[in-house]
């Protein structure tokens, strides 16, 4: 998008769209950088009220706790500090000094983030980073001595993604790569810096935006899960029905390479948690032989979680796929290199991401790389995972399609789960679940891992996650319940649950749990409240399902006393209790 | 010159996103509301876009109104 498009969306009407508070705190004039800024947000469907610290306030908006900054309760600070900025503060370094600058401008963020956290509750930060700016003093030997501005910039670079492996809320805007992508030249418009202090060029700032938006939608729980593939011309060059195996292009050889890379690039993405489906227009057998013969393809079969190759019309395969892996369209991304297709399906699911793919097969993965589909919050071992899960999901299908009563098949799964309350081990995963559950989410609040935290130390808070396994292998940590005492009354806070184990369960044994605990800290009544969101209807009748009593307005309250344990076939195995 | 004029005249409600405005070559920033300091620097960067040239700050400096603006361009070709 172009600077001026994302103006001309400042006007357009943000009604309906999810409002967040930003602050934007920078030492350069970012008055055209919050324009940007709102202006993509309008594109993600995001009312972003921004708060614009007035120019180079950093410090002192962090530093005073009653500065307009704390008063604009900001759910999301930007600190935009340009790389200028950075080289005067470094030319004014002793030289003595120089070689500790990048560290200790570390040290100096660390500082202003420990204020910023200690003065918002739940703040989420966007830190920029720094364009990799030769200044031209050491020439191609500034790499070799620390004693130049290059070397302290990628060293700081580095800093700042130490800072931020350890706090949990914060993320870089990575503006060295961007800038580097971008053309460092066509980044910065020398007039404007040097005569409106504006750190980079117009025609830059929407790549900035899009960073920043891909933030805040990845933070805020959007985030895009599985990739559908085509196979002809797009996984491979040729046709398989028509040129065979041996004919299609794959491997080192010419056009072969650009497919290589690609799947290379999918295999990557597989094996970070994002899930691979095909979706193609071949015979189901043959479209497979690729998979199963050629020596060079570099997807097999084990990587993708469903394969879906026939000649009914891509939206029916797409909207089995989606209904297969449980997850929205939202959060699909289609590629495919035809533009009928491409067509059919953003017509007919204009919720799925269908990126316009270029006509040479090498500009295929430059161009996708470029798009930034896959931004996320968090990586852990169980995302590596998720394609096992859907293969060892098909098998239980085959499985129940053998059993007409429902309990016998659940029997047969010889499901165990292990319960635990929150720790130091399960805080990560569990947040997770938490910011990415849309459908199985009673009140849909996404805490943080300080949140969780909190909880698993406070005294009125009760937790319980549940990792379930069956025969067929492990579904991992599949669902949180977070109860609050108060008095005689344990509220269910949150209660989200992964898909996977839909109709397997585990709301029963979660329930029970949860009677259990009330019981234990003397609570007469359990009650639920079901919010209601675009994504969770799902579980609009959970608690009627279960038995509680409509108290009105979306509550509901259950008799501990009178609470008969309700059916499930999973054994338990408790390592604490809540 | 006329067909400048209106050229921008164009980019002006382009980056103002009003297609009530008229320039006229007298005009000035002060007679235009929305022409405040910020949609300055859009406003050429965008008419540099638009005739992929670059102006000198000198030059800029110099336009007191429209017409000067007009003028620079006009020298370009």
């Amino acid at each position: 998008m172009r600077f001026l498009e994302l103006k001309k969306n400042l006007k357009k009407d943000f009604s309906g769209f999810k409002k967040v508070k930003i602050a934007l705190l920078g030492d350069s004039a970012t008055q055209h950088l919050t324009q940007a800024i709102r202006g993509y947000g309008y594109e993600a469907g995001f009312d972003l009220e921004i708060f614009e610290a007035d120019y180079d306030q950093i410090d002192r908006q962090i530093l005073y706790s009653f500065s307009e900054l704390y008063q604009s309760r900001p759910e999301y600070v930007i600190l935009f500090q340009s790389v200028q900025k950075l080289k005067k503060k470094f030319y004014n370094t002793d030289i003595s000094q120089r070689n500790l600058f990048a560290q200790d401008e570390a040290k100096r963020f660390g500082g202003l983030l420990a204020e910023l956290n200690k003065n918002i509750q739940g703040v989420k930060i966007i830190l920029a980073n720094f364009m990799e700016l030769n200044d031209s003093v050491f020439g191609q030997y500034a790499n070799k001595t620390n004693m130049s501005f290059l070397y302290q910039i990628r060293h700081l670079n580095c800093e700042l993604m130490e800072l931020a492996l350890k706090t949990k809320n914060l993320s870089i805007c990575d503006i060295a790569s961007l800038t580097s992508a971008f053309g460092q030249a066509a980044a910065i418009d020398n007039r404007n810096h040097i005569y409106a202090d504006m750190a980079f060029s117009l025609d830059f700032l929407p790549y900035i935006a899009k960073g920043t938006i891909d933030i805040v939608q990845a933070v805020s729980g959007a985030s895009r899960k599985c990739l559908i593939l085509d196979l002809d011309n797009t996984l491979w060059g040729g046709i398989i029905g028509d040129d065979g195996v041996e004919n299609i292009q794959v491997g080192d050889l010419e056009q072969g390479k650009a497919f290589t890379e690609l799947q290379y690039w999918a295999r990557e993405l597989e094996r970070r948690g994002i899930m691979l489906a095909i979706c193609s227009k071949n015979d189901g057998d043959i479209a497979k032989i690729p998979f199963e013969k050629h020596p060079d393809m570099v997807l097999t079969l084990d990587d993708i979680a469903i394969f879906v190759a026939n000649w009914d019309s891509k939206v029916d395969n797409i909207k089995k796929i989606k209904s297969f892996l449980n997850i929205s369209y939202d959060s699909i991304v289609f590629i495919d290199d035809n533009p009928y297709e491409r067509g059919v399906v953003r017509h007919h699911l204009p919720e799925i991401t269908v990126p316009d793919l270029p006509e040479d097969p090498a500009d295929y993965l430059p161009f996708l790389c470029g798009l930034n589909l896959f931004e996320t919050t968090a990586y852990t071992l169980d995302d590596r995972k998720r394609t096992a899960y859907f293969q060892q999901e098909l098998k239980r299908e085959i499985t129940q399609s053998a059993y007409t009563d429902e309990r016998e098949f659940l029997k047969s799964l010889g499901m165990t789960c292990e319960i635990d309350p929150f720790s130091t081990f399960n805080i990560p995963r569990a947040t997770q679940l938490l910011q990415r559950s849309n459908q199985f989410n009673l009140r849909t609040i996404r805490y943080t891992e300080e949140d969780l935290q909190h909880f698993s130390t406070s005294d009125v808070h009760l937790s319980w996650t549940f990792s379930v396994h069956d025969q067929f292998g492990s579904y991992g940590l599949i669902s949180v319940v977070i109860g609050r005492i108060d008095g005689e009354e344990l509220f269910i806070d949150t209660w989200v649950m992964s898909c996977r184990v839909l109709k397997r369960g585990v709301e029963n044994l979660a329930l029970n749990e949860i009677v259990n605990g009330a019981q234990r800290r003397g609570a007469r009544r359990v009650r639920g409240e079901y919010t209601s969101t675009p994504k969770n209807g799902l579980v609009k009748d959970h608690y009627r399902n279960l038995d509680f009593t409509d108290a009105g307005y979306g509550q509901w309250t259950l008799d501990v006393a009178s609470y008969k344990p309700r059916e499930h076939f999973i054994s338990t195995t408790k390592i604490g209790d809540a | 010159m006329a067909e400048i004029l209106e050229t921008l005249n164009r980019i002006f409600q382009d980056v103002v996103d009003d297609k009530n405005i008229i320039l006229k070559r007298e005009t000035t920033a002060q007679d235009v509301d929305e022409w405040d300091s910020l949609n300055h620097i859009t406003f050429i960067v965008a008419i540099e876009k638009h005739f992929k040239a670059k102006f000198t700050t000198a030059e800029i400096r110099s336009w007191k109104n429209v017409g000067d603006m007009c003028d620079s361009i006009a020298r370009l070709a």
